[in-house]
């Protein structure tokens, strides 16, 4: 088990926005944690890269080991990164500079040049942009610069939040398609929080769906697309 | 040059020091600091202290100096872990006044007396003044814009200007907020010593009034002007807010309305600063240097 979650709760101040929440991801997986608006996506994820405290029975553990309490940037070094939701690129560093934030503390173990050219191929954009501010790009781009930077570490799970928001319909089917590819074709571990519930079962193997900080209904992906429940309820048909 | 203007120039390069200090903090970290005189003032009476009670020569004193403020910087730099922007502010402006009050109240700084005999920094068997101390000033700010320049260029300086752009994103990047906040803060308190030291010796007697909170307002008034988290803002900056009040000597009761407007005028029409992003003295300089080719 990669990534391990029991009994998760998050509160803030008085109200609770996640409730008991359990799940997990096998390495090589890619999971989807589906939801409406405000079901506490967001708050599980910040959880994850250790931005919110958890409650006190919570735990996290990840590659078996308790992460429960480490600091967020003690818990990117172990390999755990995110994509934010809105991309959260440092708007007044140029695209190169923000890639290479991403390798901060890890530059002996990575082959930067390497992991550009590769990362090139997904991004061309990236490269033909690698001087520019990145406040000067489009949203789309923003996002893709946000991947970029996530991934240019060697994660060992990638945590995307929220992607297909504020992308027009054509940027969103590719970037999912990216992600998809990257865990098909590249391996890597993938959690994806979604009000896109279509967009990312399509790709995942499993997923958990999310009501009001809860998790009410688990499965094979390819299942829960079936259900009438979550067709009703998240598809729209 | 008249001994005028070299005793003005001595003062603009000693500002200037001392807001590449604050610009490493507030301009690339991010951190807002309205205490930064309080450094240069530690600055200046260790220096003081150093060369009238201890003796030292300036050459032995300076670094120590800077150590000692730093590491004054780094204790007073941990409320920036805890408390953000406004409230960060108002914290500084308390460290500001505290220090002042120190060097007010306890004997040991002179109270409202302040420290005098500083004696002149001597180079072998010469004493520096006029001409020959505004070089060495001029290599110290040498010195300092080189940090500032390798500061924006090394790994530590991009995590720092992360961390000022989004803390969150960066500490989720693996970048240590508490690390680098206090990086910076040591920097560019260290900065502030040194031009403290340069300015005891020149004045050769200081008083606790000299580091107030409006020298911390006026530092950071003058980065603003120049454009905060450039290379040659501070320095701009501190060129035209030193000579202004000079050439406008007759005004000088106006210097701080004169201070004031200058801030409001540039906050409304160039908030990045004269030399800031988007401002239209980089707009002009970008054209005719790379001949209208938009690189960065």
């Amino acid at each position: 088990m990669l990534l391990q979650v029991n009994d998760l709760n998050i509160s803030y101040k008085e109200v609770r926005a996640v409730h008991g929440v359990s799940f997990s991801i096998e390495e090589g997986e890619l999971v989807s944690i589906i939801g409406a608006n405000g079901a506490g996506k967001t708050s599980i994820l910040n959880a994850l890269i250790g931005l919110v405290p958890c409650g006190r029975q919570s735990s996290i553990f990840f590659s078996g080991k308790d992460i429960t309490s480490l600091p967020s940037h003690e818990r990117a070094r172990k390999g755990i990164r995110i994509v934010p939701e809105r991309a959260r690129v440092f708007p007044r560093l140029t695209v190169y500079e923000n890639l290479l934030t991403g390798i901060y503390g890890l530059r002996a173990k990575v082959d930067l040049k390497e992991r550009l050219e590769w990362l090139y191929g997904f991004f061309p954009v990236l490269e033909e942009r690698r001087e520019q501010y990145s406040h000067t790009l489009s949203g789309g781009e923003q996002q893709q610069l946000a991947i970029a930077r996530a991934l240019i570490s060697e994660p060992k799970v990638l945590l995307v939040d929220e992607i297909s928001m504020g992308l027009m319909p054509l940027l969103v089917e590719k970037v999912f398609e990216i992600l998809g590819d990257l865990n098909r074709k590249f391996g890597i571990t993938i959690l994806i929080v979604e009000q896109n519930a279509l967009a990312s079962l399509r790709i995942s193997n499993r997923a958990y769906v999310l009501e009001a900080g809860r998790i009410v209904m688990k499965g094979n992906a390819s299942m829960l697309i079936q259900d009438k429940r979550i067709r009703e309820a998240y598809l729209g048909i | 040059m008249s001994s005028y203007v070299i005793t003005v120039s001595i003062f603009i390069v000693i500002q200037a020091i001392v807001a590449y200090g604050l610009n490493i903090i507030v301009g690339y970290a991010g951190q807002i600091s309205l205490g930064h005189a309080a450094f240069f003032g530690i600055g200046a009476y260790s220096a003081a202290l150093l060369s009238t009670r201890a003796g030292m020569v300036f050459w032995v004193a300076a670094p120590l100096v800077m150590l000692i403020t730093g590491g004054i910087g780094l204790i007073l730099g941990l409320p920036s872990l805890r408390v953000r922007a406004d409230f960060l502010a108002i914290t500084t402006i308390g460290i500001n006044f505290i220090v002042e009050a120190l060097f007010l109240y306890v004997p040991f700084f002179g109270g409202a007396l302040g420290i005098g005999g500083i004696p002149r920094v001597r180079f072998m068997g010469l004493r520096l003044f006029g001409t020959s101390y505004l070089g060495l000033c001029l290599l110290c700010l040498g010195a300092v814009i080189l940090v500032s320049w390798w500061f924006t260029k090394c790994w530590a300086g991009l995590a720092c200007m992360a961390l000022g752009e989004d803390e969150t994103a960066a500490s989720s990047m693996g970048i240590s907020p508490v690390r680098f906040k206090l990086l910076a803060f040591v920097i560019g308190t260290a900065m502030a010593g040194l031009g403290g030291a340069l300015y005891a010796h020149q004045m050769r007697f200081i008083a606790p009034s000299d580091f107030g909170f409006p020298v911390s307002v006026m530092i950071l008034s003058l980065i603003v002007l120049g454009g905060m988290g450039t290379l040659w803002g501070p320095l701009i900056g501190a060129i035209i807010l030193g000579a202004l009040p000079e050439i406008f000597r007759p005004f000088t009761e106006y210097r701080m309305l004169l201070y004031g407007v200058i801030l409001l005028i540039m906050i409304r029409f160039q908030p990045s600063g004269l030399l800031g992003e988007d401002s239209i003295i980089r707009k002009i300089l970008k054209k005719y240097w790379t001949g209208g080719n938009d690189e960065k």
